[in-house]
């Protein structure tokens, strides 16, 4: 009987880390994240205080529990609520436009924005230089005060 | 006019006025239509869109053309909105009065977990017709921006009268109960 116990706990003791070892380590700030709260047009983890949300976030954990990974949990939030959940571009897998844009317009916007600054800049010291010599009359009398004041 | 035509400011005022105009694009793409709002503040009856949806037990599906020569009042509903759990059981007795009349309440659940519905409508015994929009594709053809809206449509598949929040009493007798007398 106390071998038998024995040979039950060390099996537990085994199977135990093999169980979860299958269920996949996913979180909720693993998937809230890219996937959107399509009430409240925000990603899910910036909707604080929505109704919708907290049902959403709801539906995930029963997920997680039931040892779904991150990308079974997206394909089950695609089936309740549509295409329109998943916040990552590329993610709703139909290659639009939309989602390349996505990436370029705010490449091209930092891109403008430095040229911006740089063009500013450029013609901000060009400007500066002839006002740090001076006209010719303006530096001799500068000279002359000098000389005036030399120690 | 040698600096108006260089070609750096010009790019960059270009790439802003792009920037702009995308984003005015976006505010105006999300604006609601309120045309329906606008024909029945008018007295015109403006044609009910197309609503074909399946079924929120699964089942095959169903559509408003389906229920041509119905008075139907149409509900957008979700199991997390609030405002819904006051007015469905007013809906649930309506549903049973407008049967006896050639009539029907028709719930569409939007953007909601077909679970949490379900269990909703056993909740509050809503024994009408449910159909399932899960990602809110006919929430833009009806104008819809809250939860719940309810749109009366007469037999003709006309929109009659809508209601932005939760329905009541005399909002469906003023706006129902007239319907009810008119022959498609």
């Amino acid at each position: 009987m106390r071998r038998l116990l024995l040979a039950a706990a060390l099996a537990l003791l085994v199977a135990a880390p093999a169980a979860s070892a299958a269920c996949p380590r996913t979180s909720l700030g693993d998937v809230e994240d890219e996937v959107m709260c399509p009430v409240c047009g925000t990603p899910l983890n910036l909707a604080e205080e929505a109704p919708q949300a907290d049902r959403e976030r709801a539906f995930i954990q029963r997920e997680i529990d039931r040892c779904r990974s991150k990308s079974q949990i997206k394909q089950a939030l695609v089936a309740q609520y549509g295409d329109r959940v998943l916040a990552l571009p590329g993610d709703q897998g139909d290659d639009s436009i939309g989602d390349v844009l996505v990436y370029v317009i705010p490449a091209v916007a930092i891109l403008l924005a430095a040229v911006a600054v740089a063009f500013g800049a450029s013609r901000w010291r060009r400007r500066r230089k002839p006002a740090s010599t001076g006209p010719p009359v303006a530096n001799k009398r500068l000279d002359a005060d000098m000389e005036r004041y030399d120690l | 006019m040698r600096r108006v035509l260089s070609p750096i400011p010009i790019a960059v005022i270009l790439g802003v006025a792009a920037l702009v105009g995308l984003l005015a694009y976006g505010l105006s793409a999300n604006k609601p239509d309120r045309g329906i709002e606008h024909a029945i503040a008018k007295g015109e009856r403006k044609k009910a869109p197309a609503l074909d949806l399946p079924r929120l037990s699964g089942d095959g599906r169903s559509s408003l053309a389906a229920m041509r020569g119905k008075v139907v009042v149409l509900n957008f509903w979700a199991s997390w909105c609030v405002p819904c759990r006051k007015e469905s059981p007013l809906l649930e007795r309506w549903h049973r009065r407008l049967t006896r009349h050639d009539g029907t309440v028709l719930g569409v659940d939007v953007l909601d977990v077909s679970s949490d519905a379900t269990a909703f409508a056993r909740q509050y015994k809503l024994s009408y017709p449910m159909l399932k929009d899960k990602g809110g594709d006919t929430l833009d053809d009806f104008g819809v921006i809250a939860y719940p809206e309810t749109f009366v449509i007469d037999r003709n598949g006309r929109i009659a009268a809508s209601r932005r929040g939760p329905v009541d009493e005399a909002f469906l007798r003023r706006q129902v109960d007239p319907l009810l007398k008119e022959r498609s």
